[in-house]
């Protein structure tokens, strides 16, 4: 009949619900038994079957605490128990539920952290294999406003990617980072990968990093020279160049930040296949260079060309060709210092603002002389940290330093051009 | 600009304990490069305006330490390629820094600047004498070429004698 059937069913539906065994109010008490006499007394009580006790650690000798989980309603009995006869006890766990709870929350935590954050250390240096792997987890965690672009391929045949930092739009205003184009400064990579991440966690929660992709989009290319990065690994730390064999020479590579189209083969570059500062057999040459070109032209609509080298701690602008000074001198001046500003009220870190001609040398067939002349005026080189005591070598606590410091030096800039379109 | 002689510079500087930040001491210099013939070092003049602070201590620890050891010191790469320098090395790391000086100083014009870049090794000499004996390969890194240039130096050093450069050379460059 309809009644049986109803009872069936609350039966089971309780049935089930009693299964689902809950420890609200047990609590876990450590016993410390003084004497044989003691533990004789505890193991009465562990035979006692009503209390339903479960025993931790049983009573065995004096020696040993004795852990005991007690149910809710065999507490009173127990503690009773203990009292009356002298024995000393505490509470380890007073509601064991509670605890259980938090660790039920602890590992569910724990398990979205690893499926979304892996185990990525930025405060150490990478291999290639290692910052490409974390590019990948960047677009899949932040996969609405990242997005991964290849652009082209090193010497070498090894891909060359570019984050794009997007919140939508068609073809907006574009900001370009490069890192590494010089192989042996590992700061600069270790520092973009950082900015990286930097840049997508801080969408939606920093107003200024909000509105500024809510009007442009961010270009980053960690690794600009992957052939040179593996090389600073496997062979020779202080490989600067690309790899790119020199036609009638026994001297590998080609300096690809004198290999750009301004002022190309003038002062400040060698012709020596074999110097570090080799400016190549021609403009362009070097397909890691042609690959950034051709991206920005094809592009159509990059503002501002920002590039990471190491070390000496200064912020450039152009000349480096040519020391005569660029037609917005006056407006890249101060907005060098404002970004020198705003890297130092972090660490204390100074930098020193100026041309390239006046605050280094002269050196020809420059990335942001070229950028320049191509008509993006926001032109700007970065020397990082330090200033020679460890040069190259930097201590891998310093990296996080850098990237932050950085990282606001960069955001001055990118405000500056947001705000003021041309 | 001296007619004849050379470019002379006068300077005013600050020098900043590597050690210790907060420790400075006004100095100034006058450099004087030669004309023309650019093997011969720059000649430096200087004036301190103050005193350098005492590191007689350290000089002592560091002294005794290698005195004691059982074996010659020999290491590598300091510091290593990710920047790392172990205690016991760091005062090798100095030595080095200081010595290098010495080389730079003696190789500078008006169109180099270079920094010591790494020690790819060091090896400790034996003497019979109380000073300590160490030979060197570091790495010079030249700013306006950006050119790392190997180069061996042997340098003498003694807690009450200081520092000396006995011999040094330029290295070829590996392609």
């Amino acid at each position: 009949t309809s009644n049986m059937k109803l009872i069936l069913i609350f039966s089971a539906l309780f049935g089930v619900s009693l299964c689902l065994e809950t420890f609200v109010g047990h609590q876990v008490l450590r016993i410390k038994t003084k004497n044989e006499e003691e533990v004789k007394e505890l193991q009465l009580l562990e035979s006692l079957e009503h209390l339903e006790l479960d025993f931790w650690i049983n009573p065995s000798t004096p020696t040993l605490p004795v852990d005991v989980r007690i149910p809710a309603n065999s507490l009173q009995e127990v503690k009773a128990f203990l009292e009356s006869h002298g024995i000393e006890y505490s509470i380890l766990i007073e509601d064991l539920q509670v605890v259980l709870d938090k660790e039920k929350e602890d590992m569910a935590y724990n398990q979205q952290r690893d499926r979304s954050s892996n185990s990525f250390n930025y405060g150490t240096y990478h291999s290639l294999d290692s910052i490409y792997a974390e590019l990948d987890h960047l677009v899949s965690e932040y996969s609405d406003i990242v997005s991964k672009l290849q652009i082209g391929q090193s010497y070498e045949k090894r891909p060359l990617y570019v984050l794009k930092f997007s919140t939508g739009g068609s073809n907006r205003p574009a900001i370009w980072i490069d890192a590494g184009i010089h192989s042996r400064e590992w700061v600069t990579q270790a520092s973009a990968i950082w900015i990286a991440r930097k840049i997508a966690s801080d969408y939606g929660k920093d107003p200024s990093t909000t509105s500024l992709l809510n009007k442009m989009d961010i270009f980053l290319l960690t690794v600009t020279n992957p052939d040179g990065y593996v090389f600073t690994h496997t062979t020779n730390r202080m490989w600067r160049k690309t790899r790119s064999k020199n036609q009638g020479s026994v001297c590998v590579g080609v300096d690809p930040n004198r290999n750009w189209d301004a002022g190309f083969g003038g002062p400040g570059a060698s012709n020596n296949p074999c110097s570090d500062s080799y400016r190549g057999p021609s403009a362009n040459s070097e397909v890691e260079v042609r690959s950034v070109v051709n991206f920005i032209k094809n592009h159509g609509n990059i503002r501002a060309f920002l590039t990471l080298h190491s070390y000496s701690q200064l912020l450039m602008y152009p000349y480096g060709y040519k020391c005569t000074e660029p037609a917005d001198h006056a407006e890249l001046d101060a907005l060098g210092r404002a970004a020198a500003s705003s890297i130092r009220s972090l660490y204390g870190t100074t930098f020193t603002v100026g041309s390239i001609c006046t605050t280094i040398y002269q050196a020809s067939g420059g990335s942001i002389d070229w950028s320049y002349d191509y008509g993006i005026k926001y032109s700007f080189a970065f020397e990082l940290r330090d200033t020679g005591r460890y040069g190259f070598l930097l201590p891998a606590s310093q990296i996080i330093p850098t990237a932050e410091e950085t990282w606001l030096g960069l955001k001055t800039i990118m405000e500056h051009v947001r705000d003021n379109s041309y | 600009d001296i007619d004849g002689v050379g470019h002379k510079y006068h300077l005013e500087l600050e020098l900043e304990d590597v050690l210790d930040k907060d420790s400075t001491v006004n100095c100034t210099a006058e450099v004087l490069y030669h004309l023309g013939n650019k093997n011969i070092a720059p000649d430096v003049q200087f004036t301190l305006e103050g005193e350098l602070k005492n590191t007689d201590e350290a000089d002592n620890v560091f002294y005794n330490r290698i005195k004691s050891l059982e074996k010659e010191l020999v290491a590598e790469n300091i510091p290593d390629n990710y920047g790392n320098v172990s205690p016991e090395m760091e005062p090798i790391h100095l030595l080095a820094w200081v010595a290098s000086g010495y080389v730079i100083w003696q190789n500078s014009t008006e169109n180099t600047k270079f920094q010591l870049a790494q020690i790819k090794h060091v090896k400790q000499v034996k003497r019979s004498d109380e000073y300590l004996e160490f030979d060197y390969k570091i790495l010079l890194h030249e700013m306006l070429t950006q050119e790392i240039i190997p180069w061996q130096m042997t340098v003498l050093w003694h807690p009450q004698h200081g520092v000396e450069v006995t011999r040094d050379s330029r290295q070829p460059k590996q392609a």
